[in-house]
């Protein structure tokens, strides 16, 4: 259509029919073109992080809802404690069929024959492992429930959760789905009475490692990970800001400084992995800290982001003008308290831009952290930065080598979450660079 | 008392000689603040670094020393008889259970540990019972060993407490009698402070010597077990596993296979990133608008900022599967049959993600070079009659030519040390090929599975990893430095 109307345009009037071809045509089209390239790269950049968001987003949003079946499970204590002896044994409580509970419940409200074997499989397979954990749980803190009737949500198991998130093909054959078609009369029959429902997946923040999907959660990495950030922040900002201090405020001319100038910019592209090296080598192999613990990762992170942090804080100083500097120095302070008193409360909006960039860089950083050992299923809190843990990009690197669907979603759900966190720490950097920044 | 306490109780003593430096100051001059020679807080910090720092320096060699003086009894106690026999490596073993008991015997009561003293067979289920579980192969002379264990880390405890504290008391002492109207305070705290600026600015050299020693030191470990040359030219990437009754039992490692992939993998990469980034710039620099800038710009940034590991999983459950489908097409159209060419790991795929990944390290790098072409070259050529585009292709890029190409040269590096993607999308096996819809495997990801699972650093199965990691810091590193000097070399020009 364009190439209609140039020609248009351009058509040889009587007036104009003297002048030479100068191939104009051709160069303002070549100039369409080349405009056009530039267009089209912009919009497939931008369509390509569309597709990433979009796909996370699409196959991981569902992972916030977990599918629970309400259920009126009796406290039986026959079955918890038929002889009567949790007071003198507190093993009673921690090793009681609690499954049979909630079997019992789920039988009785599917109106499962109790003789009819392979139903009852079929009826059993529709809870998760971690009812033990959780009706447990309950008869511990409360063993006064012993005896009665309470009407409790219990997990799905993860299949079940994913055919009721109609992620499973039904017009597969029956022997080859991981659902057979008398659970999925069970789970309508459930649904019709409200007793199975989506509800707001609380575990995936606070469960640890665990191989079934439907209790695994991410609540030791994020754990892990905040130890992480916590230590690169302590770290790393007082560490880099007295460097960037003293290259650009103090330091002399000379071989040294220029050295660690160079240094410091190809520190900050050195491939991440070798910075595991580094920690495996010195932290581990050398110092003996342990394997696995939030503190290593956090040291090998804290080295990781120094450069960045520099790198940024001499640019904030950089930009706060001599005059301040020369104000200062000329009613009798001295260069430190130049310094200390004037020159760094000024640049403190770009530093702690630049180190809230740095942390986001290191919190999804996961290279150096496989190296250390933070590949490990850890399934209890970490206590101090000493004790196993793992963190938030490696336990996505763990949850997307598992085949289970319920486990991409969930993967996908992780990974939704890491990105929320650098967005809010992306954006809160940028807020404080819109408020705070100066113009001088 | 445990680390913590004592750095706390330093610490206060430190708050209690600011203030009392302070207070101090004051009376010397009789409240006329003006006398003194510096104003009183610096007073006040000159009797808390006193106190503080030399105790700490103390805690912290302490802490380094303490532990080998006590390890070092607790060996010298193994009666003879054992000790000639025993390997390094028992011994250890040996010292491991020691220590286990010794942090079991802690926990006994006194009438217990008259029992438990008696021998190891009857301390192993006192243990147990206690929450202590013991290996099987205990003897009665550990139980000896253990008891003075215990006993010397109760007196490095004491004695180390009584020493730090001490230290600080005398150093809070020391600070307060030097303390004169005319004493220069502020510079003796201020000298404190540059010290300790000048510490922090060599931590960025520490961390490169650290990097270095570390590595190269397990690299020769390594080329002691396996030859150099066998690793730099060698073909063939087949490490085996480490196995423990025959350690010589080493498979080969050839670098060149792994070499390959990583430089094919980010050749695909440089293939995708650079004509997108390199077209996103020039239309950024030369024909947006700043409204429309403002806003791509950014989101085009957002690229970057997204962790590698999202970009892994991206190509292992979206785009590997999505070609691996689409060559199953195209092949049922050309040939008949769904025989997909395209493996889900293949070069193709971490090639093409990884070039998403990089599309803003090259558009935001360019986009400064070519905006920082003088004005006047620009309005020279336009003025010319030149179209924007011939100004573009004539005037601008040959101009900014050193710099784009310190910028693609700082992208390459950066995609040949990338690691999640290829360890997600690549796959694992090590050939030499050219197809690349076929997996390849790179230098990054031999890294990662050489180093994951249990470890003993002693087989050439692990430590070549470290050879692996040195190769690849010395190419970005040769890299880096290049692109850094002709990124100079071009800004000197135009200044």
């Amino acid at each position: 259509m364009t190439d209609a109307s140039l020609t248009t345009g351009t058509a040889p009037t009587g007036a104009r029919s003297h002048r030479r071809d100068i191939g104009l045509k051709a160069r303002y089209a070549a100039e369409r073109r080349f405009r056009a390239y530039g267009l089209a790269a912009i919009a497939l950049g931008l369509f390509f992080l569309f597709l990433l968001l979009g796909s996370v987003i699409a196959q991981g949003y569902t992972a916030f809802w977990q599918t629970s079946i309400q259920l009126d499970v009796n406290f039986d204590q026959e079955v918890i404690d038929p002889d009567g002896n949790r007071d003198n044994d507190r093993m009673v409580l921690l090793t009681a069929n609690y499954p049979l509970l909630a079997q019992r419940a789920l039988h009785e409200k599917l109106g499962v024959d109790p003789d009819d074997r392979a139903a009852r499989r079929d009826a059993n397979s529709l809870l998760s492992q971690g009812v033990r954990t959780q009706l447990r749980d309950m008869v511990v803190t409360d063993p006064s429930i012993i005896g009665t009737t309470r009407s409790v949500w219990v997990l799905a198991h993860g299949d079940i959760d994913s055919a009721a998130k109609g992620q499973f093909d039904l017009t597969v054959e029956e022997s080859r789905r991981r659902v057979n078609d008398r659970q999925l009369g069970f789970m309508q029959a459930l649904e019709d009475e409200g007793a199975m429902q989506g509800r707001f997946n609380t575990g995936l923040f606070t469960f640890g490692a665990s191989s079934r999907p439907e209790t695994a959660g991410m609540g030791v990495a994020i754990i892990g990970s905040f130890y992480m950030m916590l230590i690169v922040l302590v770290l790393a900002l007082p560490i880099g800001v007295a460097a960037s201090i003293y290259l650009e405020e103090f330091a002399p001319k000379n071989r040294l400084t220029d050295i660690i100038e160079v240094n410091i910019n190809n520190l900050a592209a050195v491939p991440s992995i070798v910075y595991g090296l580094l920690g495996l080598a010195v932290f581990i192999n050398f110092a003996g800290l342990p394997r696995s613990a939030a503190v290593v990762g956090g040291l090998v992170l804290t080295l990781m982001t120094l450069p960045t942090i520099i790198i940024a804080t001499r640019a904030a100083l950089k930009a706060v003008p001599p005059s301040i500097r020369a104000a200062a120095l000329g009613v009798g302070a001295s260069k430190m308290q130049m310094v200390f008193h004037h020159v760094l409360p000024l640049a403190a909006p770009g530093i702690l831009t630049g180190t809230i960039i740095g942390l986001a860089t290191a919190l999804g950083e996961t290279a150096p952290l496989l190296l250390i050992g933070m590949v490990a299923f850890v399934a209890d809190y970490p206590a101090t930065p000493f004790d196993p843990s793992t963190a938030l990009p490696v336990q996505i690197y763990m949850w997307s080598g598992q085949a289970e669907r319920a486990f991409v979603e969930r993967t996908s759900g992780a990974i939704i979450i890491l990105l929320l966190f650098l967005a809010v720490m992306n954006i809160t950097a940028i807020i404080l660079r819109r408020r705070f920044e100066r113009r001088w | 008392m445990s680390v913590a306490t004592i750095i706390a109780i330093v610490l206060v003593i430190g708050a209690v000689g600011y203030l009392a430096g302070m207070a101090r100051a004051r009376t010397i001059v009789g409240g006329e603040t003006a006398r003194l020679h510096s104003r009183p807080g610096y007073y006040g910090s000159f009797i808390l670094v006193w106190a503080v720092l030399p105790a700490l320096l103390l805690l912290a060699a302490w802490s380094v020393v303490a532990p080998t003086l006590i390890d070092g009894q607790v060996r010298a106690s193994i009666p003879e008889s054992v000790s000639v026999e025993q390997s390094a490596t028992q011994q250890n073993l040996s010292i491991n259970i020691v220590e286990a008991i010794a942090d079991g015997l802690r926990l006994l009561d006194e009438r217990e540990l008259q029992q438990a003293t008696a021998g190891f067979v009857l301390l192993r289920p006192l243990l147990a019972e206690k929450g202590v579980a013991l290996a099987g192969n205990g003897e009665d002379w550990m139980i000896a060993s253990a008891q003075q264990l215990n006993s010397l880390e109760d007196a490095n405890i004491l004695w180390k407490s009584i020493a730090i504290i001490g230290l600080s008391l005398v150093g809070f002492a020391a600070g307060f009698f030097q303390i004169r109207a005319q004493l220069r305070a502020r510079n003796r705290v201020e000298g404190v402070i540059h010290a300790s600026l000048v510490l922090a600015s060599t931590v960025a050299i520490l961390t490169t010597v650290g990097i270095v020693l570390s590595m190269v030191s397990e690299t020769g470990r390594f080329f002691s077990s396996v030859p150099p040359q066998e690793f730099f030219f060698g073909t063939v990437w087949d490490p085996r596993f480490a196995n423990a009754e025959d350690p010589d039992a080493a498979g080969q490692f050839g670098l060149i296979p792994l070499l390959a992939g990583t430089l094919y993998i980010a050749f695909v990469a440089m293939l995708v990133a650079v004509p997108i980034g390199l077209f996103a710039a020039i239309y950024m620099a030369e024909y947006a608008g700043s409204r429309f800038r403002s806003i791509a710009k950014p989101l085009l940034e957002v690229l970057a900022g997204i962790p590698t590991i999202v970009y892994g999983f991206f190509a292992l459950v979206t785009v590997g599967p999505f070609l691996r489908d689409l060559s199953g097409q195209i092949a049922s159209i050309a040939t008949g049959d769904f025989n997909s060419f395209i493996s889900a790991t293949s070069v193709l795929t971490a090639g093409l993600v990884m070039g998403i990944m990089l599309v803003p390290f090259v558009s935001s790098l360019s986009d400064d070079i070519i905006s920082a072409v003088p004005r006047a070259m620009r309005d020279g050529s336009l003025g010319l009659g030149a179209t924007r585009s011939e100004t573009i292709k004539r005037v601008i890029l040959p101009a900014a030519l050193p710099g784009v190409v310190g910028a693609l040269l700082m992208t390459a590096s950066r995609a040949i040390g990338e690691t999640m993607i290829v360890v997600m999308a690549a796959g694992v096996a090590a050939r030499l090929s050219i197809n690349p819809f076929e997996p390849m495997t790179t230098v990054t990801v031999k890294i990662v599975s050489q180093l994951t699972g249990d470890l003993e650093f002693t087989s050439p199965q692990t430590l070549v990893a470290f050879a692996l990691g040195l190769t690849l810091f010395f190419i970005t590193l040769a890299l880096n430095v290049y692109a850094l000097y002709i990124v100079r070399k071009y800004r000197e020009q135009y200044e």
